[in-house]
């Protein structure tokens, strides 16, 4: 199963954000959209950078002005991307190993979607379930 | 007027496509207690099951008992199936959304993807799509013709769809007699001349895409010795780090593959050659334009960015002689007229299971879809039960607040009328039921599981009768 199945079913929104846009608004977004983390992308829509929760909590613990300072001070800079035509199996030991929660995906130089550790654990439990699904229908057909 | 889902103003659904994930979305929606719901199944086919019937191996045929489960679902009251009705060519969109409140889409992934090397079209040079619906005896594919004289053989793609076909390729006649393979493929796969079989995997065996039992069986093939490269079947570094956290289905996968390259050729007639690390870079024909060999380039694998191993071309090529080949690498959605399309990925746009509209990103209104056209053509039959449940749950929660279509005719006899008054040969679930029988008695008279009508000219000649 490769990254494109999961986004297929998400919707080809991506919610960004300036990085001169403060952290307050950041966060209003995160709360109204009800997402963990949300993609910095500059004028011409390119990826410059991903704020998370963890950011702001991080950053707040240090400084109560956290929500008036500007994106660009507060987001991960250092991103990992990933490809439509990555493995799910492998994004999650990726995502699991160096402990990151959100996956911006980027086709062709484009930003198409992001995804969570929990889409990816989803798809994943939803594979097992798929499986155990196919024996269960086999045993209730052979209970005819 | 009646409160919409109650037993004098029903919730009418259609579900366009008789597959698993159709199958499942009905079942779902028949658990709903709060609301009464009618569900209208369409198929293009006369037959339901969709690749239950026209995908999965004819040697698999415990896996297709599935479809006894379908039956029961089928059996429910408010269920109607209407086959041999195509949405685009008998119905429309806007004939479903005059009558019914929630249109459904799971019509699956009819095609294939081509390779884009050049020689691709080459004759010889077959997608596995039609080479599996031509065994299965698929109406719309019993007549492709294939050059079984042909004595090597190249699968592209290491899914477990290239194992069913490689497989089909080196079972003796006496195994594919116990199946229900169609009977004009078990004649022309009785007289076939292929002796080598070589399945072509772009990157390691980590990384196969197919299941661990179907590498399993292809090591207890009767009159076929399976083959694999000791040097393909050790893991690189990379791979061998990516299995660090891969679960038991995984390393069985590869334990399997190892296993089978120690073996030694025990000199049955046929081989199955089993490749890693290659992929085709061109298909060269003679002068008859018919496929003569493959060139191949080695590849290694590096990872990307996110952690998964891709393959990268080397300065190695090799030359394969193959007078068939068959290109396995993964089914795709075709486009249903007046219904959007994501055409880089073969699917219906959605967001959990909501169709949506491409220029706003909303959802449509009472358009819904779920299997393989909404997720991409990946998963097993039982896949599509969790994934066709998302989408009932929200259709559901659509119905509940009053977001739903607004048909003109919302009875179930206006939609018989309507279907009648476009299909002259409407098939009804019972009229499949004596299909069935008919099938199953004529495979009991040749001692076979099943012997399949493969016209539906046939099909509704048995049924006049
Ligand atoms: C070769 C092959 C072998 C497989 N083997 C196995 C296996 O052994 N075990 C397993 O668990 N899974 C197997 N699978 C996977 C399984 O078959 C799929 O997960 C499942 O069938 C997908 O269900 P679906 O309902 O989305 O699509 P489908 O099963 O493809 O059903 C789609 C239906 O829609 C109909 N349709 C299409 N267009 C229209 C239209 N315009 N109007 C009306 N009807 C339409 C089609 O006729 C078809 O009946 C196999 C798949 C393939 C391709
Ligand atoms: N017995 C069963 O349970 C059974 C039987 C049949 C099918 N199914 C299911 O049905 C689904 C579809 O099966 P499938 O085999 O069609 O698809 P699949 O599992 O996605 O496999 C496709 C294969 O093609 C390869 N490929 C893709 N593009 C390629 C290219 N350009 N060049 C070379 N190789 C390429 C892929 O390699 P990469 O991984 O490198 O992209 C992969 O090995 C799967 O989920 C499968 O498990 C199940």
């Amino acid at each position: 199963m490769k990254v494109r199945n999961i986004l297929a079913t998400k919707g080809g929104r991506v919610i960004t954000i300036a990085p001169d846009k403060t952290v307050r608004e950041a966060v209003a977004l995160l709360v109204h959209h009800r997402i963990g983390a949300i993609v910095v992308a500059d004028e011409s829509g390119h990826l410059i950078g991903i704020l998370s929760e963890r950011d702001v909590m991080r950053t707040a613990a240090a400084d109560e002005g956290v929500f008036g300072r500007p994106v660009a001070d507060v987001m991960t800079r250092e991103v990992v991307i990933g490809m439509p035509q990555d493995d799910v199996l492998a994004v999650a030991h990726t995502m699991l190993e160096k402990r990151f929660r959100h996956l911006p995906i980027v086709d062709d130089g484009r930003l198409i979607g992001i995804i969570s550790i929990g889409d990816v654990l989803k798809t994943q439990r939803d594979a097992y379930q798929g499986e155990i699904e196919t024996l269960e229908t086999r045993i209730i057909a052979e209970g005819e | 007027m009646s409160p919409l889902g109650s037993a004098a103003q029903p919730l009418r659904v259609a579900i366009v496509g008789a597959g698993p994930a159709g199958f499942y979305a009905a079942e779902r929606l028949f658990k709903e207690s709060e609301l009464v719901i009618e569900v209208d199944l369409y198929d293009r086919l006369p037959t339901p099951f969709g690749l239950v019937r026209n995908g999965v191996a004819p040697d698999h045929q415990k896996i297709k008992s599935v479809t006894a489960a379908f039956d029961r679902i089928a059996a429910n009251p408010r269920f109607r199936f209407f086959g041999n009705v195509e949405l685009g060519r008998d119905i429309s969109v806007d004939d479903l959304k005059d009558h019914y409140h929630q249109i459904l889409y799971s019509t699956g992934a009819q095609t294939d993807r081509p390779l884009g090397v050049p020689g691709d079209d080459l004759i010889g040079s077959h997608p596995a799509t039609e080479f599996v619906a031509w065994y299965n005896g698929h109406p719309d594919y019993r007549d492709c013709e294939f050059d079984l004289s042909q004595e090597r053989v190249a699968v592209v793609g290491v899914g477990n769809v290239a194992i069913d076909v490689a497989r089909i390729l080196c079972r003796t006649p006496d195994e594919l007699l116990k199946t229900d393979i169609a009977n004009y493929a078990l004649e022309q796969l009785r007289e076939s001349r292929v002796r080598e079989v070589h399945i072509l995997g772009r990157r390691g065996p980590a990384q196969a895409a197919f299941t661990a039992p179907e590498a399993k069986e292809l090591g207890e093939l009767a009159d076929c010795d399976t083959i694999v490269l000791p040097e393909e079947a050790e893991l690189d570094p990379l791979s061998q780090a990516s299995l660090a956290g891969a679960d038991r289905a995984e390393l069985r996968k590869v334990e399997i593959i190892q296993e089978l390259s120690r073996r030694q050729p025990t000199g049955k007639s046929k081989r199955l050659v089993l490749r890693f690390l290659v992929s085709p870079v061109e298909l060269i024909g003679d002068e008859n334009g018919r496929v003569r060999q493959m060139r191949l380039v080695r590849n290694v694998l590096y990872a990307t960015d996110a952690g998964s191993l891709r393959p990268k071309a080397t300065d190695h090529f090799e030359t394969l002689d193959v007078g068939l080949v068959f290109r396995s690498i993964g089914y795709r959605g075709v486009p249903l007229p007046g219904v959007p399309f994501h055409d880089s990925w073969g699917v219906i746009p959605n967001a959990g299971g909501r169709v949506l509209d491409p220029a706003t990103q909303e959802p449509l209104l009472g358009q819904y879809t779920a299997g393989w056209i909404k997720r991409g053509p990946t998963g097993v039959i039982g896949t599509n039960k969790p994934d066709a449940a998302e989408t009932v749950e929200n259709m559901l929660a659509d119905a509940r607040a009053g977001r739903v279509l607004a048909p003109t005719q919302a009875t179930a006899a206006a939609a018989e009328a309507l279907v009648g008054g476009r299909q002259a040969h409407v098939v009804t679930y019972a009229d499949w039921r004596r299909l069935d029988a008919l099938e199953l008695s004529h495979g009991k008279e040749q001692g076979r599981p099943r012997v399949k009508f493969t016209r539906v000219d046939d099909m509704l000649a048995a049924l006049a009768e």
